[in-house]
């Protein structure tokens, strides 16, 4: 037992390093396979000597593999745990090493996606956005920062976690805690979304005017009858602080009526009409074409 | 506005990193917020490409790539739309009819992505045989020249577009009518919602629609900012998962219900 082989933290680094470019030979056939043997080959290399070694551990890791991008680093924990027990000559064969790279890819896809492309993204991308549509380079500098600063940590220390717990990961992950996490993050997902569609959804329909009534002596401001100059702008001030209107005609478009059910109804509705049409297997290209095509036909036609 | 030699290469060597992660999706540099600030920043052309990214940003929420699915192609669609937004040399004025472009761009980019991938299988076939010889320098060589082809699928259209130069561009921004360009934009406030749409598409369930009815009425409060939302967001996704453990652990054990006001209740 003198001689056991051992991988070190700087052979785990290199492999974390690694497999921030696992989806870089990704196909159609065996998907993220490629960049899965990449990432693995300088654990690879110090585990085995002889190339027959070498061509069979390559070999056995060119098999399918896809999950999220992500999660795939506790994957790659265990799986580094197992090639280092079985060179070191435990009982482990390729079907036990494939069998738990598969029976975890399924499952952490399964938090990997809501977690990350369906929460994380969503709100990040919005708070930069939002910061962006106003011009300031913070957007652009907020997203990468906290986005890596995320990725980065989550990849490097499930990565540590699951070479540690080596393959009791598995029964680990797939108990309560798997479901907690994909849980919680469906409920903040779905809290912040009607959010974002109420701010950042724009449907206006403010040119169709409602009604346009005449308001009484008194309730607008006179402006014939201000003071010149400076006086006649505080006075117009001062009546307005007291809730006089600033036309002698009060405009209600259908906006308005629309906003005092409930702000943001008209873009909730296009929501549901979209997942209503992608549930129909409508493609969201020609879905996003349409929604230009019928602004356009809208504008034209003097509604929005 | 033209761009001399340096900013050009400068803007094909960003589309390049652009296209390297529209596949990875690690460092995410192909995102719209952060690839258009990079064009904006070697151009000398930050605000209106700032502006033009956030926008695209908006759209692109809820576009990722799920399984084997290929999502429109974000890296296309921001590197080429702001390099035409700079090219024209409209500045802000210029964002919107950029952002009508970018989503035919996104089409675009979705038929080189698949191509891309299918080349991607010969390479791995290449992969297997390198295998045999149990030869990691060539496995690794392979995995770089897919992550090139990758970068090369969004750099030679950037390329093209800067060959063609700012005057066509131009002509063919000017050439397009004010109301098409208004509706265009009018268009865009609405094409959002198929992001947002096919995420809750894939999350929703009757558990989880009172959060969305809830989520939708607290954002009406203007002051509530969207990190305020986040907390209320992620406390109550804590009390939900406590309050149904709670009810679990009650049916089993029967006196220990977790919620001691409710045993003192209980037992009077």
């Amino acid at each position: 037992m003198a001689d056991q082989i051992k991988l070190t933290k700087s052979d785990r680094v290199k492999v974390w390093w690694r497999s921030n470019f696992l989806q870089g030979s990704w196909n159609y056939e065996r998907m993220q396979n490629g960049g899965w043997a990449y990432t693995l080959i300088p654990a690879l290399k110090k585990l085995y000597t002889t190339k027959e070694d070498r061509a069979a551990a390559l070999k056995r890791h060119l098999e399918f593999f896809n999950t999220h991008p992500y999660v795939a680093s506790p994957i790659i924990g265990v799986t580094l745990a197992l090639e280092e027990e079985r060179a070191n000559g435990a009982p482990i064969d390729d079907v036990t090493i494939q069998g738990v790279k598969v029976g975890m890819m399924g499952p952490l896809a399964g938090v990997g996606d809501p977690v990350f492309w369906f929460t994380a993204k969503p709100i990040i991308g919005a708070l930069a956005a939002s910061l962006a549509l106003g011009g300031s380079i913070m957007g652009p500098i907020l997203y990468f920062v906290v986005w890596n600063a995320i990725r980065i940590g989550f990849m490097y220390y499930t990565q540590e976690f699951g070479y540690k717990a080596g393959s009791a990961i598995t029964e680990d992950l797939s108990g309560g805690i798997l479901q907690d996490i994909t849980k919680g993050a469906s409920i903040l997902g779905m809290f912040i979304l009607p959010a974002l569609i109420e701010r950042w959804v724009v449907v206006d329909f403010s040119p169709v005017k409602v009604s346009s009534i005449k308001q009484a002596s008194g309730a607008y401001i006179d402006w014939d009858k201000l003071p010149k100059g400076a006086q006649g702008i505080k006075e117009a001030l001062t009546q307005q602080k007291a809730g006089l209107s600033l036309d002698k005609y009060k405009v209600t478009t259908l906006q308005d009526n629309l906003n005092q059910l409930i702000p943001g109804f008209a873009a909730l509705l296009i929501t549901f009409l979209c997942m209503w049409l992608l549930k129909k297997k409508v493609s969201p290209i020609i879905i996003i074409f349409g929604l230009f095509a019928f602004g356009v036909i809208m504008h034209v036609l003097g509604v929005m | 506005m033209n761009l001399n030699a340096i900013q050009m290469i400068l803007v094909v060597l960003v589309a390049f990193l652009a296209g390297m992660e529209g596949i990875l999706d690690e460092f995410h540099f192909h995102q719209p917020v952060v690839a258009c600030a990079l064009i904006g920043l070697v151009t000398g052309q930050l605000v209106p490409c700032i502006i033009l990214g956030g926008s695209l940003q908006m759209l692109a929420l809820g576009w990722s790539n799920v399984g084997a699915a290929v999502a429109p192609d974000a890296a296309l669609a921001s590197i080429a739309s702001a390099i035409i937004l700079v090219l024209g040399g409209q500045g802000k004025a210029g964002v919107s009819s950029a952002i009508a472009i970018a989503i035919p761009l996104a089409v675009a980019g979705l038929l080189l992505t698949i191509i891309a991938r299918t080349i991607a299988t010969l390479m791995v076939h290449a992969m297997d045989r390198a295998a045999e010889e149990g030869s990691f320098a060539k496995i690794d060589m392979w995995q770089v020249i897919g992550i090139c082809m990758q970068g090369l699928r969004i750099a030679i259209p950037a390329a093209l577009i800067l060959a063609v130069g700012a005057g066509p561009v131009k002509a063919m921004l000017n050439a397009m009518p004010a109301w098409l360009t208004d509706g265009l934009s009018i268009g865009g406030g609405m094409v959002v919602a198929v992001g947002y749409a096919m995420v809750i598409n894939m999350m929703a369930s009757r558990e989880m629609w009172p959060f969305f009815a809830l989520g939708f009425a607290l954002a009406a409060i203007s002051e509530l900012t969207l990190i305020a939302l986040g907390a209320i967001g992620v406390a109550m996704a804590l009390i939900y998962l406590n309050l149904s453990k709670m009810g679990g652990s009650g049916n089993g054990g029967g006196s220990g219900t977790g919620d001691p006001v409710g045993d003192i209740i209980d037992k009077y």
